[in-house]
């Protein structure tokens, strides 16, 4: 039976053998052939040797997650088919297991395997002789004594033969791998074009037009796609809204955003910081909120422990920001430092000593993550408060193709500001001024007129220390007001939303990267009769407690999905709301949410009324 | 006009009587003064401790930071706002000590700013711990026994760090400090100022009296100027083999200590600033800082192309 435009690929080799660059243009291929993809990496700290591997959902309906099976698995060593056994701390068991019933694996036929050491008669195998084929591309250059130098290119005979036992459309393929090679290195556009055309026909005139039983079909274009990650959507969010000052300390997965943001600095004048640590990321980004830039940091979990501290300082002086970007990775200390995980839900929302106020948005998809970034600074001005967007690495590195972002709507907002000229005719400006919202309008450093102090210590109207407790009391007031005031403003369809039937006798609770496989899961559950519907929380803070409270009052079963150990969520929605969840399923391996664990999970506690389910496919 | 009292603030200034600190914010003001600078075009950033209170003295923009932080967020400052005059103060604890990390790395950047360093020995507000200047074998008044761990050399670290003024002054010796801070202002980059600095409240070793060397067999103060002694550290020209050597001559210098102590400038160079870094990479930077231009309405349509 051939099924079209329903696949899984999955490419797996060496940290450094360009699985990356092919799994993109493959997808990249697809999206302007008018198919949808979901695209996430999987790696290792290390930079060169460890397995990593890339996998790449292609539907003809945009798909939201990954799913755990491969129709097409490209090996480009041995490891990738049988995992590292073998050592003496063996981590995986390789991913032949993983190939789907009929499916296929492409791999190296000079690793000489026999079809029986597979394990498996259900899958097809598709031996391809890499190294051959790669010497006569570089023969047609005259560069096959060069063969050490270009070897990593066999990754793109391995994507030639996918299309090629895909059938899909080499010329969609053949412009996504010539994008990447541009100016003088347009010739080695054309090697890899050929490369790929010699992978492309080795499998047709090896294996036969049939053999293998999925195939991709070009559909009609519905308009612009952009294939895009949760990085670029931050970033790209970061320049919309007019920030001027980001700041970072290398650290995974967050560096590739502020490396994005400095590529494009010279066009978009913004200024980027490598600082010495997250303690200086955080507090240059903070000075430069009250010296008038919109600013931000980003990091992920060992950083934002170092940010704690700095954190509690931009909150007493009532900063205009930062905001800061945290890409959860699995913790504590180093973890899994290329893991995913959403662990530090309770950690955003406590870090630093005392209490302050703060906002915390948690995105769940990528284009939710560009509304929310453009939000957050809005926020960090009109509030004057640190806002925290939280995601993770598993939103930050994954990509999905989607219509351009329309900013039309999009409106900066600098909240309550003085100007030189108000200032003029007034000689006691005070930057703490009591009023009703909490907010005071703030002056700029420079403005004549504007003079103000800021302290750490609690302070008066005008900045300065004070230890007076009547003082210290409408200070504390006058700031957390302004996240009572933030929570009655921000509309409650920003904070939360209800996906599916009120009625449904299921409600699956979740917030953050998990959406799309919780929505992907939702839709398999009701083809089999168990119908759900999905509460997403998306403000941490200023928490949606009526809608909550009001979404989850007539559910019947309330299940809390989450990428961790002991489900934040369902205990924060239980201290707002006094709702208790029945059930959760969490996943703590370090990987995503797969739309199947969404459905095992939840005929799982059906089926046997646990109270806690663990998925683990990895 | 502008005169002294501009400078100043009604704040209740807590500080112990005979403490250097007034020794320092007084020429902090004055120098203010002398250079005519507006007070709304200066800010004051300060760490954490006694000499924490500062800006909250003086009648300018004044940010009082976290224990050990005041460079990263005076670096933010003055990069997203370049037209202020950026003035840094901290203690040594604060500097060397939590903030080690901060000094070094701001030094390495030459931002064009000035950072004025309370050196008495002392963690004064926690009430008179040793801090990193104190030397090893000695006990303050307040110690349970003497330091057991070598102390750091503020103005070695300086220069190693890439600070391109390094200077030491004194701040019982105001006419000096002033000169030295007007110095330090005006220098292009990164100033550094370690001002000597008494305690006289838990630092009973390094005296009022120590530093007037009323304790030496032949009464002589202990502090000299350098530029007094024919030492010329200021760098002619920057492409040559003279920085490294002048950069050798400080460090030598900076290790006297004793019965003779120097102050004045033990280096100084002019080489581009972190600013004029940026500008290289941003053009529009050298028009007007960010803040007074309008970055809220960027086209994002290239980007957005880019990922089509």
């Amino acid at each position: 039976m051939t099924v079209t435009n329903s696949f899984t690929w999955m490419i797996g080799g060496p940290q450094g053998s360009g699985i990356n660059s092919v799994a993109e243009n493959f997808a990249k291929a697809c999206i302007r052939g008018g198919l949808h993809i979901f695209a996430n990496i999987e790696y290792h700290s290390n930079i060169k040797g460890e397995h990593s591997y890339y996998r790449l959902r292609v539907e003809s309906k945009a798909p939201r997650s990954h799913v755990d099976w491969v129709d097409l698995l490209v090996a480009l060593d041995r490891e990738t088919l049988f995992g590292d056994m073998n050592k003496a701390h063996p981590t995986h068991r390789g991913h032949r297991h993983e190939v789907s019933p009929g499916g296929g694996i492409i791999y190296d036929r000079s690793l000489n395997l026999t079809p029986d050491s597979f394990g498996r008669d259900d899958i097809r195998l598709f031996p391809i002789p890499y190294m051959d084929l790669l010497v006569e591309a570089l023969k047609e250059f005259g560069k096959d004594k060069e063969l050490s130098k270009y070897q990593v290119m066999v990754n793109t005979i391995a994507l030639g033969a996918s299309l090629g036992l895909a059938d899909y459309d080499f010329d969609l393929a053949t412009e996504a791998i010539r994008e990447g090679f541009t100016g003088r290195k347009a010739a080695l556009g054309d090697l890899n074009v050929s490369a790929a055309k010699r992978g492309y026909e080795y499998v047709k005139t090896s294996f036969g037009e049939d053999a293998f039983p999925i195939k991709l079909r070009k559909q009609p274009l519905s308009g612009k796609r952009m294939m895009i990650r949760g990085v670029q959507a931050v970033a790209i969010a970061k320049l919309k809204a007019g920030c001027g000052f980001q700041t970072y300390y290398p650290i995974t997965p967050a560096t590739d955003e502020s490396e994005y943001l400095e590529s494009h600095q010279k066009d978009y004048n913004m200024i980027v910081v490598q600082a010495e640590d997250e303690i200086s990321a955080i507090n240059m980004a903070t000075g430069a909120a009250h010296a008038g830039l919109r600013s931000s940091t980003s990091t992920s979990g060992p950083g934002f422990s170092l940010m704690a501290e700095g954190l509690g300082w931009a909150g007493i002086t009532e900063a205009p920001g930062p905001v800061v970007v945290l890409y959860q990775r699995a913790g504590p200390a180093t973890g899994l430092p290329t893991r995913t995980e959403q662990a530090d839900l309770r950690f955003a929302l406590h870090a630093a000593h005392g209490e302050f106020p703060r906002i915390i948005i948690a995105p769940g998809d990528v284009v939710e993550t560009y509304y929310d970034t453009f939000d957050a600074f809005n926020y960090a001005e009109h509030y004057q408060v640190p806002v925290i967007l939280l995601t993770d690495k598993f939103l930050a590195s994954t990509y999905q193709d989607i219509p351009p972002f329309n900013g039309d709507n999009l409106k900066v907002d600098r909240g309550d500001m003085v100007r030189e000229s108000d200032l003029a005719t007034s000689t006691d400006y005070r930057r703490y001024r009591w009023t009703e919202m909490g907010i005071s309008p703030r002056a700029i450093p420079g403005q004549k007129g504007g003079i103000f102090w800021t302290t750490g210590d609690e302070h008066d109207e005008y900045g300065h220390i004070t230890e007076a407790p009547d003082i210290r009391i409408k200070m504390m007031r006058k700031r957390m007001r302004k996240i009572e005031l933030a929570g009655q403003v921000i509309p409650d369809s920003k904070k939360a939303t209800l996906y599916g039937s009120k009625s449904a006798p299921i409600t699956l609770v979740g917030w953050g990267s998990s959406k799309g496989a919780i929505l992907d899961g939702m839709e398999d559950l009701m083809s089999d009769g168990i119908e759900t519907n999905f509460l997403q929380v998306r403000y941490v803070n200023p928490f949606p407690t009526n809608f909550v409270q009001q979404a989850l009052g007539p559910a019947r079963r309330k299940i809390a999905i989450e990428n961790n150990y002991s489900a934040q969520m369902a205990g924060l929605i239980r201290e707002k709301t006094g709702i208790a969840m029945d059930n959760n399923i969490v996943k703590f391996d370090g990987r995503p949410f797969s739309q199947n664990e969404i459905y095992e999970g939840v005929k799982e506690i059906i089926k046997n009324g646990i109270k806690e389910v663990t998925v683990s496919h990895a | 006009m502008l005169e002294l009292k501009t400078y100043r603030t009604q704040v209740h200034n807590d500080w112990c009587p005979g403490c250097g600190d007034f020794g320092i914010v007084n020429a902090i003001q004055m120098t203010l003064l002398e250079m005519q600078l507006e007070p709304h075009r200066v800010a004051i950033f300060s760490g954490i401790g006694c000499s924490g209170k500062t800006p909250h003295f003086v009648n300018a923009y004044g940010f009082h930071t976290l224990h050990g932080r005041v460079l990263p967020i005076a670096t933010g400052a003055r990069l997203s706002n370049p037209g202020l005059t950026v003035v840094a103060v901290g203690g040594d604890g604060d500097g060397l000590g939590i903030g080690a990390g901060h000094f070094v790395n701001t030094g390495r950047r030459n931002l064009d700013f000035t950072y004025v360093l309370y050196d008495n020995g002392v963690y004064g507000l926690t009430k008179g711990q040793a801090s990193p200047t104190l030397p090893k074998g000695v006990k303050t008044k307040s110690m349970p026994a003497p330091a057991i761990i070598e102390r750091v050399n503020p103005i070695a670290m300086a220069v190693a760090s890439g600070y391109t003024f390094v200077a030491r002054s004194y701040a019982l010796d105001v006419r000096h400090l002033k000169q030295t801070l007007r110095a330090a202002i005006e220098h292009r980059g990164s100033a550094f100022v370690d001002v000597l600095q008494t305690c006289p409240t838990y630092n009973d070793i390094n005296t009022k009296e120590w530093y007037g060397g009323e304790d030496l067999p032949v009464k002589a103060p202990r502090l000299y100027k350098l530029e007094d002694s024919g030492y010329n550290g200021v760098v002619a020209d920057p492409s040559t083999d003279e920085v490294n050597t002048k950069k050798g001559n400080a460090l030598l210098k900076s290790f006297e200590w004793g019965d003779k102590i120097p102050i004045g400038v033990f280096f100084k160079m002019e080489v581009p600033t972190f600013e004029d870094q940026l500008a290289l990479r941003m053009p529009a930077l050298k028009d007007k800082p960010f803040v007074e231009q309008d970055i809220y309405n960027r086209d994002i349509t290239p980007l957005l192309d880019e990922l089509t």
